[in-house]
């Protein structure tokens, strides 16, 4: 037992090292393609097998078809808050750098997965609900997540100075949060919205035909891939820019 | 080619058109910062050496 929280501790200790920049850099420039290709596989296996192969819903139509980018665009837009807000905590407590810039990199990430399950969303709803947007709870939070995405994003490009600019956007991550789990639990919490519980659950049966069922997870796991490769190359774009600002500050003195 | 869409045909293409084009935007945009990145850097480095 003493031994395998040793082992936990060292493990938890060696994860700190990668907030060296330079550490970062050489793991993420190896891991990177890989994840990519990966990413590349499962979206295309995904996406091809659910669109060409998989037949229409006895009520749905072929709108069943919007699932395979609807369900993966929005379990990645509040999972990406998700990732910023602990990058931000990091950040907040133990001042590392690569945390602050991985959170920024997230954010356009989270941004587009946010638009692309809203315009989705919008696709399904008018032939199934006959409307393309209601003030339904699940679907208001998840507008003002949307807003929320903006709003850091542009914090960032507003505030000059880089640390002052971490600090302030992970308070906005910290406020967003709320948005970002209400969008997940507002069906639960509220019951009179138009939107449907969860798709996919811990559950041992899968509520979906297993024809549904598995070119979805091949979508959901190239979401997820993509979304970490995009991460790891935004922030490697985000080390190499802070480094040339300051080699140009130290050349300039 | 694409299958039979039915009465929904233009729901689900838009979905699809439009979902594709902005993850193929951003993958573009974030190759195209990371590269920009890239070239400053080694601009930087090398007046650095100079």
């Amino acid at each position: 037992m003493a031994a395998s929280k040793k082992t936990f501790k060292k493990y938890c200790m060696s994860l700190w090292e990668y907030a060296n920049p330079v550490k970062f850099m050489a793991l993420s420039g190896r891991i990177l393609p890989f994840i990519a290709v990966l990413s590349a596989s499962c979206l295309a296996t995904g996406l091809i097998w659910g669109f060409f192969f998989t037949a229409d819903d006895f009520k749905q139509g072929s709108t069943v078809k919007i699932i395979y980018l609807h369900v993966p665009a929005a379990m990645m837009a509040i999972n990406a808050w998700i990732m910023m807000l602990i990058a931000s905590i990091i950040w907040l407590v133990r001042r590392h750098h690569v945390s602050a810039l991985a959170a920024r990199a997230a954010a356009p990430i989270g941004v587009t997965m946010t638009l692309i399950a809203l315009f989705t969303g919008a696709m399904w709803g008018k032939p199934m609900w006959g409307t393309y947007w209601a003030w339904d709870p699940r679907l208001s939070s998840f507008m003002i997540l949307f807003i929320f995405y903006i709003g850091y994003i542009a914090l960032w490009q507003a505030v000059e100075d880089d640390d002052t600019a971490a600090d302030l956007t992970a308070i906005i991550c910290i406020v967003g949060s709320v948005f970002a789990l209400l969008s997940r639990y507002a069906v639960n919490l509220w019951n009179q919205g138009l939107h449907q519980g969860a798709t996919l659950t811990v559950r041992e049966t899968s509520p979906i035909d297993a024809s549904y069922y598995y070119p979805l997870l091949f979508c959901i796991m190239g979401f997820i891939l993509l979304f970490v490769s995009l991460v790891l190359l935004r922030t490697r774009m985000h080390i190499r820019v802070r480094r040339t600002k300051a080699l140009v500050a130290r050349r300039s003195l | 080619m694409i299958p039979d869409l039915g009465k929904y045909a233009v729901d689900v293409l838009s979905a699809y058109l439009v979902a594709l084009v902005l993850l193929f935007a951003l993958v573009a945009l974030s190759l195209r910062q990371s590269t920009k990145a890239r070239t400053a850097l080694k601009c930087a480095e090398k007046q650095e050496n100079l």
